[in-house]
């Protein structure tokens, strides 16, 4: 925990934005190791993926268009930390009201948590009960976060991809440039000298990619699930962009593609959830989508994970994609 | 018998791992130049990490477990040194010359 506060004030007062970045790292890393000890192994998973992984990439991304130095600020602005400070002491006095952590008899306890616990394994029979719980007890939520990811994904191509319509004639003539010479976007992206990169890469990213389905799959029996699974399915991706050039990424999954199964992901999900209300339930009521219900469930939870990990996977590509794409433009224009 | 051999051998490698990470970090802090730094980084972190690995793997005995994690550790020795690799490689791209100078001079005293 000390390491964790220490972290995080000193990603405050640092002025080198790398420094920050590694020191973002590093508090995920932290922090997944306390959900590791507290027991929460999925999340421990999720957040050293998300947190020291892609962010991680995203973040450097950033820097290499924006610049490294954080801008000095000599004043400090009164009414937004007042502001800031009244509402963190409200919030810091009303868990004063709340139970104390961990006590047996809290409710959550006595109520909620001993249902889960004793009927997932009738009800839906998956046994990671973080998944039944996740993806069954409290599909709505997941299918709200999903919808948020989308969101974030698409926030990112607005912002980002404004250029796109007039880099489009100077794409036609400089596509084949771009083709034949090896060097990708980003200076030193995908240059020729890196043999052992190359080697190493392509030896690795299909069981990264293999990997990647694992863990969508086993997402019932162990850790793991749609957004880990998608994270590291786009951490693949990344790394093959990173390696050869965005170029031979786009040939792949070319930025169309990627928009298109963002939306199909979150479609996918919705699906399900209509087509448990147009077989006569409620709105994703897995019971009805088999003859039993248990295998209801089980199919239920199957898509609805499929669907997180493919939205997951091309919103972490088409924000990469963006930021690329736009140091790809700034280079050209001589910055 | 067998287990207390697996839990000496078990603590030898533990060990052995830790004190070779705890050099790593001296080395990182207080080695000259980046490049030593890279390899006082890359090559005994991906040593320590296969010693430590290898001696949770004798805890676990034959199961899944171990399976996995020698699955990590040939992960861990083929990305580790990549990505020292890569980094000298870009820091060198990047016009970060290697300091010679420390070495040059023991050079000429010799002549």
């Amino acid at each position: 925990m000390l390491l964790l506060v220490a972290g995080t004030m000193t990603v405050l007062i640092v002025r080198n934005l790398f420094v920050a970045t590694m020191l973002l790292g590093i508090v995920s890393f932290t922090m997944a190791l306390i959900f590791v000890s507290l027991d929460a192994v999925d999340v421990a998973f999720t957040e050293a993926a998300v947190g020291a992984g892609i962010s991680t990439v995203l973040y450097i991304g950033t820097l290499a268009m924006v610049g490294a130095q954080e801008k000095e600020k000599k004043t400090i602005a009164i009414g937004p930390l007042i502001i800031c400070l009244a509402v963190g002491a409200t919030l810091f006095y009303a868990t004063y009201e709340m139970p104390a952590y961990g006590r047996a008899t809290n409710p959550v306890q006595t109520h909620v948590a001993p249902r889960y616990i004793q009927d997932s394994p009738t009800e839906i029979g998956v046994p990671n009960m973080v998944t039944s719980v996740l993806a069954s007890y409290r599909g709505y939520d997941t299918f709200g976060e999903t919808t948020v990811i989308f969101t974030a994904g698409i926030g990112v191509m607005l912002i980002l991809r404004q250029r796109r319509r007039r880099k489009q004639e100077e794409d036609e003539e400089e596509e084949e440039e771009l083709r034949s010479s090896t060097s990708g976007s980003l200076t030193g992206l995908g240059s020729d000298h890196d043999l052992v990169p190359h080697v190493v890469a392509k030896l690795l990213i299909p069981f990264i990619l293999v990997f990647a389905l694992y863990v969508q799959f086993h997402g019932d029996y162990g850790p793991g699930g749609g957004f880990q699974a998608g994270v590291i399915f786009a951490a693949g991706f990344i790394l093959y962009a990173l390696v050869f050039g965005i170029d031979f990424a786009r040939a792949v999954l070319d930025g169309k593609l990627v928009l298109f199964l963002m939306a199909a992901g979150v479609l996918l999900y919705g699906g399900v959830g209509i087509a448990s209300m147009i077989l006569g339930g409620a709105f994703l009521d897995y019971n009805l989508l088999a003859d039993d219900a248990v295998h209801g469930q089980h199919l239920g939870i199957l898509l609805i994970e499929l669907g997180v990990g493919i939205t997951v996977t091309a919103a972490m590509l088409s924000i990469f994609y963006a930021f690329v794409g736009r140091a790809d433009i700034d280079i050209e224009q001589g910055d | 018998m067998i287990d207390l051999l697996l839990d000496v051998g078990t603590w030898i490698l533990l060990i052995f791992g830790g004190v070779l990470l705890l050099i790593t970090g001296f080395g990182l802090l207080r080695l000259p130049d980046l490049y030593s730094r890279i390899h006082a980084g890359g090559m005994a972190d991906t040593l320590a990490t296969f010693l430590i690995f290898t001696g949770l793997a004798l805890q676990s005995g034959f199961t899944l477990v171990t399976v996995k994690l020698v699955l990590v550790i040939v992960f861990v020795f083929f990305t580790s040194p990549t990505s020292s690799y890569a980094l000298a490689h870009a820091s060198f791209v990047a016009g970060l010359k290697p300091d010679l100078k420390s070495y040059r001079d023991r050079d000429e005293e010799d002549e």
